[in-house]
């Protein structure tokens, strides 16, 4: 069996795994997991509108971030601060989108963008700065900025971008000159298209290019990349660290001017922490993180549908999600040869290989 | 206020706030001291909240104090599995269970609880002030005047320092973690330490969540550890790897917490946000200070 045929088996496995434990404790806990796994379906992919206008609005944010994580995974660099780089991202878009009205579209669109990737990139400036002048954990550094991005989203919502009314944390809208251009009848607006090119351009530089081969190399050894001595690897994860956060910044704007048009706590379901899972998923492969995204994106979709329709809470997919992910690095696990999964329990009670190892 | 209640009430909420953090930190000391760096921290404090709040509404706090401790060990032994059995990546292992976690206790809290959930009433930890010591001004009530919870963060500290250097457990675990293929070599079943450790910082965790629910906030909320999981674990950084380094540590940020709850008192027209945010900046600035001249243990994170 080809590689690629086992993945697309695990993969869907993994799904069945995770939908089958979420229909099981729903029945444990007095539901009628019927219903709700109908409406999980329906609300993903029950109409051209729910896969359009909630399935692909959702999954976004999550290919975007899950690109940039991919880059900086494969370089090494543990960035889990997405989530801050993505509200960095979010309140310049929102300054920038309210000041923009007197350019023409294209040009507005394009300033709140790139405002946005640039804020993301100083977000995360901090700790590739930490990382490369005093070896502070980036996975430390971004996780502890991602709190204080929360508080400075909150601060600028009651202050400086609060609504004109002044009663509301929230921003006004932002001019529509500034807003991303949709697909009619629908709520997908174009940043699928950049999320796409995102991809494309990710898999070129991974395959084509120097650069890309340099990262690859960095991340799976950055002792040999050194070595080599046409490597610098501590420059060449730092560099990855910093375009992971300028691309969540992105994300960011591209929220922001496609769907939200205005500024608010709890913009973000937490699109920064399920995009590590969607980069992981993916195997840290373009292609990987565009069908983890999209994956997500349903199940986060159809969510809302299983909550209105069927009265189970949203926040029952992330069990999905985290089966899923478990399931995935199990059957990895055996495809490896490590072991299999009944060796796997015996050595994690430390009955079957305590005693050899 | 008079300076000498307001300071006392500074420092008694810095404790306070301090103790979860201190307990599911002191839990990680552990873990990592071993080799293996568990994200699943916040889930695992989570689903101790929770449990703490189902446990205490049945039958007592302490009733609930136990399940929390239980369900983290359980957690952290579907961590284990998959991370040491399987040797799968440490990173998304712990993402996915705090993933879980977080739809696990929203689901669970409100099917038992309904939508609305709030007003809930629980029978809590109630301070045990310490005979002559909780009379001394201002630390008195500080130190000596906590629920139950503290005083065994506060006592965990010397068990685990002790625990780590000064036995041959200790030893073993830190050179597993240190350099798993020598430790192993040198006949130490190196999974079942890191197994081992990884189910102690489950327990700890799933305590942190307890007192959480029980001694600090009363009630359950979704996503109610708000991502002290992972402060827990800059805490061990910024500790270095020491039980009392993290104790420290721990308490510094917790006065910093608590400076918010000081100043809303002073009554000072500084934006609330800003003492948010502010003990994240000076853990930041720690870290800048202080990791660059100290090692984690060599194999942490390795698969």
């Amino acid at each position: 069996m080809s590689g690629r045929l086992q993945g697309w088996i695990v993969g869907a496995g993994a799904l069945a795994a995770g939908l089958a434990a979420l229909a099981l404790g729903l029945q444990l806990a007095g539901y009628d997991a019927a219903a709700a796994l109908g409406a999980l379906w329906s609300g993903a992919f029950g109409s051209w509108y729910a896969i359009t206008s909630a399935t692909l609005v959702r999954a976004v944010p999550l290919v975007v971030i899950g690109l940039g994580l991919a880059l900086a995974f494969r370089a090494g660099a543990f960035n889990i601060g997405a989530e801050g780089q993505f509200y960095a991202g979010a309140i310049a878009a929102t300054w920038l989108g309210l000041h923009a009205g007197s350019l023409p579209a294209p040009l507005a669109v394009a300033v709140v963008l790139s405002g946005a990737l640039l804020a993301g990139a100083l977000w995360v400036a901090v700790p590739v700065l930490l990382r490369v002048r005093y070896g502070v954990l980036e996975v430390i550094s971004t996780l502890l900025l991602n709190f204080v991005a929360e508080a400075t989203t909150s601060l600028v919502v009651q202050g400086p971008l609060q609504e004109s009314q002044g009663i509301y944390p929230q921003s006004d809208a932002i001019a529509a000159s500034a807003r991303l251009p949709m697909l009619p009848g629908t709520r997908l607006h174009g940043g699928i298209l950049l999320a796409l090119a995102g991809a494309v351009l990710l898999r070129h530089l991974f395959a084509r290019t120097l650069w890309g081969f340099q990262l690859r190399a960095v991340g799976l050894g950055p002792r040999a990349a050194a070595i080599s001595g046409r490597i610098d690897s501590r420059w060449m994860a730092a560099a990855a660290l910093a375009v992971s956060g300028a691309i969540a910044g992105l994300a960011g704007g591209i929220e922001v001017a496609g769907v939200s048009y205005a500024l608010f706590q709890n913009l973000s379901p937490g699109y920064g922490f399920t995009a590590i899972a969607v980069a992981l998923l993916g195997r840290l492969h373009p292609l990987g993180v565009l069908l983890a995204g999209l994956l997500f994106g349903a199940l986060e979709a159809g969510a809302g549908a299983m909550q209105r329709e069927a009265g189970v809470p949203a926040v029952a997919v992330y069990l999905v999600e985290a089966v899923v992910i478990l399931v995935v690095l199990l059957a990895e696990s055996v495809r490896r040869g490590g072991m299999t999964a009944l060796a796997a329990i015996g050595s994690a009670t430390g009955v079957a290989r305590g005693a050899r190892n | 206020m008079e300076p000498v209640a307001l300071a006392g009430g500074f420092f008694a909420a810095a404790v306070r706030v301090a103790t979860p953090l201190l307990l599911a930190a002191t839990g990680e000391t552990v873990t990592q001291r071993s080799g293996v760096m568990n994200l699943g921290l916040e889930g695992m404090m989570l689903a101790g909240a929770l449990t703490a709040t189902l446990g205490a509404t049945g039958s007592g706090p302490w009733t609930g104090v136990g399940l929390a401790i239980l369900a983290g060990i359980l957690l952290a032994g579907v961590f284990a599995l998959v991370t040491i059995g399987a040797r799968a990546d440490q990173v998304i292992a712990g993402t996915a269970i705090t993933l879980g976690a977080v739809g696990l206790t929203g689901t669970i809290y409100r099917q038992a609880y309904g939508a609305g959930g709030a007003g809930l009433e629980l029978p809590t930890l109630a301070p045990i002030p310490v005979p002559v010591l909780s009379t001394i001004p201002v630390l008195g009530p500080a130190l000596f005047s906590q629920p139950a919870p503290t005083y065994i963060a506060l006592l965990a500290v010397p068990v685990v320092w002790w625990l780590l250097f000064r036995t041959r457990i200790g030893l073993a675990l830190r050179a597993t973690g240190e350099t798993a293929a020598v430790a192993r070599a040198a006949g130490v079943p190196t999974r079942l330490v890191r197994t081992a450790a990884t189910l102690v910082g489950g327990g700890f965790a799933g305590l942190a969540g307890a007192t959480l629910v029980l001694a600090q906030v009363g009630t359950f909320a979704e996503r109610m550890t708000a991502g002290r999981g992972y402060v827990a674990i800059a805490m061990v950084v910024l500790g270095r790897w020491h039980p009392v380094g993290v104790a420290v540590a721990t308490l510094v940020f917790g006065a910093a917490m608590a400076l918010q709850f000081l100043f809303q008192t002073l009554g000072l027209g500084v934006p609330y946000q800003l003492f948010l945010m502010l003990p994240y900046v000076l853990a930041l600035l720690a870290l800048a200070g202080v990791v660059g001249r100290v090692r984690a243990p060599g194999d942490l994170g390795k698969v």
